[in-house]
């Protein structure tokens, strides 16, 4: 059996128990140490708190210590016999919506918590919106404390059928509830006896089940030349023509003797060869690494495209795309001109209009808003100076995502979601 | 692999991530050099750079920030290692910035040279114009580095503002900056320390004897195990005694704890690694245990 990777994004505040939640993933899976938990206990015991308080583990700031909240993603790891897991820890306030984002754009699952005598919050509309806007192809509404409401069916019900009425006007792929209790561990790793009325399975069971491969785009070849690799002082006389294409498969098969299209030449030619990290690969799909050998010389660059003859990306200069915004140093303006980066290309872009603000919490759209502030998502079109191979970003992440950059402090100020292209 | 449903194996997808973040890196950056202490990170990201460009050679040198107070045997694998892939060894001396007056060597039982390295760090990238180093740390090791990006800004004096780091979404890095600045890129980032292993083990890597289990002369200090060197400034107080031991880290010997073991292969070695309780670096560095926030303060003044 392979073992693969899981990455998960958790958002929620210290209230919501995510702290306790990962503590007993990590704890349960031992992938706490024991110097850690010393560390912690101690750390807890100094500041007089009654219980030993696991977020201090994910917490590895001092400003965050000092301050008792998460300011920033933290990456934690743990693995069971059938997979390795990366958390995306983030913080669950509203002004930390752009550490979300960025948590939740390379998450395979998001886990929403909600406690179960609170029910449906702002917050949680808020992170089930941001989980689907960069869409996170499953999501599991954790209905924690369930011991606090003594294990009722009616409250996990009444929750269940609430965030189901929401999450119509959302596009959730696979959408799991899970009744929990994080600090006694019913449902986390293993099946709860409190609650015999619940018959699906424990987080971490789910977990490690899900199935995430055929999450990827399989179907659009997508090859952005990352790298062109060409031997100089080759002493083996068969490298001297050595001219390969290295890069990141961002969607599709590739196969040696399929028929590719390089952009923006639009010159068709035939892969030859395929160099994995070991060697020849039959075989490319995403995420692999690997460099492309092809059957003519074609002038071919970093930031170029390979895709199929008759399955090709938008080459488009004008890009309409949901953004978050995610600096305080200035707000996004029309006219206003930016880096952008996409797939291996870099270009320079202009802000041509602003089309409306998204409230996160409500999803009204504010059509009178002229630009967006920190941690604000809306709608906007771009004008980029050279065209981009672009896809829509729900149909591929890797080719429908750029993130954009400040021309005078270098700060990655917007991540950017393609919804059209011209 | 079950080809049906093109699955990669959790050690697939690190390298690719890695070998990702390595070419883009080398793309973007005009003098880019990779940080080699010997080490089994810096083993494997070394082994990972080879890959990222092959059948071409590796387009940057690489650079060990050298103490003088390393273990003889990391440093004669060190020289080893970079014959034999015929990369560029620049080798900047901790001894020499004590010489120049530019760091002051501590002084007393608990004295180490690893605080000083980083201005030994920062003078080379800034003498021979690096704009980026690549590391081999991990966010597993320690919780200011869980924190840290993959491609991480330094200013102009070298430092990390924990507070104000670019936010990296997909497998996008920003590679901006102005001259004088320089970035810290993490390949390894989303690699355990068990992954590590899997991966040395499943590429048949070499890495330094020290790793495995052997006889050693040691003392006992403050918990940890240190060699008994010239460096350790062992006192009177601090009986030596013989022990079968093994480094799960490598660093100074003034401050590298060795771990009592009798795993000498690389199987034992991982099934102990496996078992183990305590992290790495918990268990074997006395840098470390300053404080509770040791290494977020030394990464802020420009620390590996």
């Amino acid at each position: 059996m392979v073992m693969d990777i899981l990455r998960f994004a958790t958002a929620g505040s210290v209230d919501d128990g995510k702290s306790t939640l990962i503590g007993r993933l990590l704890y349960d899976s031992k992938s706490i140490f024991e110097d850690q938990l010393e560390a912690v206990e101690r750390t807890s015991a100094d500041r007089g708190e009654e219980y030993t308080n696991l977020a201090l583990l994910t917490d590895g700031l001092r400003a965050e210590r000092e301050q008792g909240i998460t300011i920033d993603v933290a990456y934690r790891y743990f693995a069971t016999p059938r997979r390795k897991f990366i958390i995306a820890d983030t913080p669950g306030h509203i002004q930390y919506t752009r550490n979300m984002v960025t948590g939740a754009s390379t998450a395979d699952l998001a886990v929403i918590l909600v406690d179960a005598r609170k029910g449906i919050l702002e917050q949680s509309r808020r992170h089930a919106f941001l989980a689907t806007l960069l869409r996170v192809p499953h999501l599991v509404v954790a209905i924690n404390k369930m011991d606090l409401v003594d294990y009722d069916e009616a409250v996990y019900r009444r929750i269940v059928d609430e965030f189901t009425a929401f999450a119509t006007k959302l596009e959730i792929g696979d959408l799991t509830f899970i009744p929990i209790s994080a600090l006694h561990g019913d449902n986390v790793v293993e099946r709860s006896n409190n609650m015999p009325w619940y018959d699906g399975p424990s987080l971490l069971h789910h977990l490690e089940h899900v199935h995430i491969a055929s999450d990827r785009n399989l179907i659009d070849v997508r090859f952005p030349v990352q790298y062109v690799i060409r031997p100089h002082k080759a002493t083996d006389p068969e490298l001297h023509d050595y001219r390969g294409y290295a890069g990141q498969v961002a969607g599709g098969v590739l196969k040696p003797g399929d028929e590719v299209v390089h952009l923006p030449s639009g010159l068709t030619t035939t892969i030859t060869h395929i160099d994995g990290p070991n060697g020849p690969v039959q075989e490319a799909f995403p995420p692999m690494s690997v460099t492309l050998r092809l059957a003519d010389d074609i002038d071919i660059s970093r930031g170029d495209m390979i895709a199929r003859p008759h399955n090709q990306p938008r080459v488009a200069q004008d890009l309409d795309a949901m953004v978050c915004w995610m600096t305080d140093a200035r707000r996004l303006t029309p006219r206003m001109k930016l880096i952008i980066k996409h797939t291996t290309r870099t270009a320079r872009a202009m802000v041509k209009d602003v089309h409306y603000r998204l409230d996160v919490n409500t999803l009204h759209r504010d059509e009178r808003a002229d630009g967006l502030g920190l941690n604000e998502i809306g709608r906007i079109t771009l004008r980029v100076t050279q065209p981009l191979f672009v896809d829509d970003y729900s149909r591929n992440r890797l080719t429908g995502g750029f993130i954009l950059i400040d021309e005078a402090t270098h700060g990655t100020v917007a991540a950017g979601m393609i919804t059209d292209a011209r | 692999m079950q080809r049906s449903d093109y699955l990669l194996s959790q050690l697939d997808v690190l390298e690719a991530e890695s070998i990702h973040i390595i070419r883009e890196v080398a793309a973007e950056f005009e003098r880019p050099v990779l940080l080699f202490s010997g080490g089994k990170d810096s083993v494997v990201m070394l082994h990972l750079a080879k890959k990222a460009f092959w059948p071409a050679a590796i387009p940057f040198p690489v650079m060990h920030v050298d103490t003088g107070h390393n273990f003889p045997e990391v440093i004669e694998f060190r020289d080893r290692r970079v014959a034999e892939l015929g990369v560029r060894l620049i080798v900047a001396s901790v001894q020499e910035s004590i010489d120049k007056g530019r760091v002051v060597e501590e002084t007393g039982r608990w004295a180490s040279r690893n605080r000083l390295q980083t201005t030994t760090l920062l003078d080379a990238i800034e003498e021979h114009r690096f704009d980026a180093a690549f590391g081999g740390a991990r966010r597993d090791e320690e919780k200011a580095r869980a924190k840290e990006r993959v491609v991480s800004f330094r200013d102009e004096f070298g430092q990390w503002d924990p507070k104000n780091q670019r936010p990296e979404l997909w497998n996008l890095y920003n590679t901006k900056i102005r001259p004088g600045e320089h970035v810290r890129v993490f390949p390894l980032s989303n690699w355990t320390e068990l992954d590590v292993w899997d991966y040395i083990r499943r590429e048949g890597l070499e890495i330094p004897s020290i790793y495995f289990a052997h006889t050693r002369r040691v003392f006992e200090r403050d918990g940890l195990l240190l060699d008994d060197n010239p460096y350790a400034n062992r006192g009177e107080d601090e009986p030596v005694f013989e022990a079968m031991v093994r480094y799960r880290t490598v660093g100074d010997m003034s401050c590298t704890g060795a771990v009592k073991s009798t795993a000498a292969t690389l199987d034992e070695v991982i099934e102990e690694i496996a078992a183990t309780r305590i992290t790495e670096r918990g268990q074997t560095r006395a840098d470390d245990r300053t404080s509770e926030a040791a290494m977020e303060d030394r990464k802020k003044e420009g620390y590996f």
